[in-house]
């Protein structure tokens, strides 16, 4: 692997990074199998884009994003929560609606290209592109770096502990005074928002805000979060958050790493072959406990 | 105080398996009384209880706890005036979390939760000196998950984290039935001590008779949604078993038929 794909993997993987963040919160904290991944992410790119065209700092087009992920969310918690609809459902009903969204906001198109729209990144990249391999993955993992500290701090305070209580057990945060249904809104906005930001992001390294970019993007962050369980395994915030990080970029440089390899190439994989490969990924990590489990088994008999 | 007023509620009304679990339930807890409620299966017993901490809407009459009107409240809107133990140890703590999580969980029951952190130097102290009562050695396992620890030390620390607030009645939901004897036993001096350290109104669900009379200053008998049987002070003093059995045949005409009333 060359040293331009190496840096390449780090910066789709902290990119990822932030999708795995957002799953975590949804499907390990709040234990909310949430699917509007796939439509929150290319909204995100989407909204950035459309903003950055229209004059909007790009920083800010970035906070509108996350805040566009964040609405998306809270309509698929509010459909769990209120309408009783189950999360599963609920989050693909948002899904498939945030198709069409993205539609609209784009006017109809399913990509826009921003090559030569201002970026994050722009002010600090040379004009010949010399530094871009590494600054751009430098202030994405500013990003990173930033939301893992403040999930940190966050799911360390009472609201943030009532938060996880009502993934683990409603019925005693409940019974603790705990509003869980404002917290499952709470957390599927933070979750949401947090992979729209990816999307913005992913928009900015790509140069296109592109609608296709969302397929796949629940079953990339949930390698990255089994991955990352199955590295560090643990049951406190700081190292659940960490490994999700970690997971995500180990899963990319895995994959940049399959597809920059010739004998694999040779076999006839292909980059369109990417999702197929994270499905069976996620089922080999899904099912290694129980390989683990019971490979011990057969020793000690 | 606590007064419950006719409560009735029907599961599954209007279908060929409904079911009145409750058919105008009534009674009245003054402040610093430990109620304990007995009745056979079926008699409203855990209908009652989880009307009373609005994990169930009831269909009619009034609940009315420290004088405000309760009952259309759900229950995390309740939660500064009642404090609960389950029956199932894992039901009432957060498996994942830590002990001192769980006792800070707690700790909040019924305030506002803000963005503080959930856990400082001072409420460490609180916790580790809480739990030394229990002389379980909990006091020096603050940070091990509570999944780790047994049904009867989840049960001891769940009554920790629900005195740990004040409220205006503690409900004991069959606290000690999944427990083993010595275990139970203990689980239910906890309560006593408890109870009457922090001079605590509380309502106990037993399926035992014993346990009933052997606790509390008050006893009464729920049957077929309804309290049959409600004795105290000098009556209840000199009761036994097989006494509260006989007013129960006297009051409603039938033998009790209930094994697990008769042999607990």
């Amino acid at each position: 692997m060359s040293l331009i794909a190496f840096f390449g993997g780090i910066e789709t993987g902290l990119i990822y990074a932030l999708v795995a963040l957002g799953v975590l919160i949804s499907f390990r904290i709040l234990d909310f199998p949430d699917l509007t991944a796939d439509g929150s992410f290319p909204l995100g790119a989407v909204v950035f884009a459309v903003c950055v065209m229209a004059g909007v700092n790009p920083w800010l087009a970035c906070v509108f994003a996350a805040l566009a992920g964040a609405l998306a969310g809270m309509v698929t918690a509010w459909l769990h929560v209120s309408l009783k609809i189950l999360p599963l459902l609920a989050s693909i009903l948002v899904m498939v609606a945030l198709y069409s969204v993205n539609l609209r906001i784009t006017g109809g198109t399913p990509n826009l290209p921003l090559i030569g729209a201002p970026s994050v990144f722009s002010p600090f990249v040379a004009a010949d592109y010399s530094n871009q391999f590494w600054v751009q993955p430098l202030i994405i993992a500013g990003f990173v770096v930033l939301a893992k500290v403040i999930l940190d701090w966050f799911f360390n305070t009472k609201s943030g502990l009532a938060m996880r209580a009502t993934g683990v057990n409603a019925r005693m945060a409940k019974a603790q005074g705990v509003a869980t249904s404002k917290m499952i809104l709470l957390g599927m906005a933070i979750s949401n928002a947090l992979i729209a930001l990816g999307g913005a992001l992913f928009a900015q390294t790509t140069g296109s805000a592109d609608l296709a970019s969302g397929i796949g993007t629940i079953v990339i962050g949930l390698a990255a979060v089994i991955i990352g369980e199955n590295l560090l395994g643990s049951k406190r915030i700081l190292w659940i958050t960490l490994s999700a990080i970690l997971g995500a970029l180990v899963y990319r440089l895995l994959i940049a790493f399959a597809l920059g390899n010739d004998f694999l190439q040779g076999l006839g994989v292909r980059p369109t072959d990417l999702n197929l490969i994270t499905a069976v990924l996620v089922v080999i990590a899904l099912r290694l406990p129980v390989i683990k489990r019971s490979l011990r088994r057969k020793q000690s008999s | 105080m606590m007064h419950a007023d006719n409560l009735k509620v029907t599961f599954n009304a209007g279908t060929p398996i409904e079911n009145p679990a409750m058919r105008g339930m009534s009674l009245h807890i003054k402040d610093g009384e430990f109620v304990t409620v007995i009745g056979s299966n079926g008699a409203g017993k855990s209908t009652f209880l989880n009307a009373i901490s609005g994990d169930l809407m009831v269909d009619s009459g009034t609940i009315k706890i420290n004088g405000e009107d309760v009952t259309r409240l759900p229950a995390h809107k309740r939660a500064h005036l009642v404090a609960r133990v389950f029956q199932d140890p894992l039901a009432g703590t957060c498996e994942a979390l830590s002990i001192e999580e769980n006792m800070a969980l707690a700790y909040s029951r019924g305030s506002k939760r803000g963005l503080g952190f959930a856990l400082n130097k001072e409420n460490r102290e609180l916790f580790r000196e809480k739990l030394s009562i229990l002389k379980l050695g909990l006091e020096n396992r603050l940070t091990d998950r509570i999944g780790l620890l047994s049904g009867g030390q989840r049960q001891a620390v769940s009554l920790l984290m629900a005195s740990l607030q004040p409220s205006k009645i503690l409900l004991l939901d069959e606290h000690t039935a999944a427990l083993d004897p010595k275990t139970a036993a203990f689980v239910l001096e906890l309560t006593d001590q408890i109870v009457s350290e922090n001079q605590l109104t509380a309502m106990m669900v037993t399926h035992s008779m014993r346990q009933a009379l052997d606790h509390g200053q008050r006893t009464v008998m729920l049957h077929q949604g309804k309290v049959v049987l409600d004795v105290s002070g000098e009556q209840r003093a000199g009761m036994d078993v097989p006494d509260l059995l006989n007013l129960f045949e006297q009051t409603r005409g039938e033998k009790v038929s209930d094994d697990a009333l008769l042999l607990g």
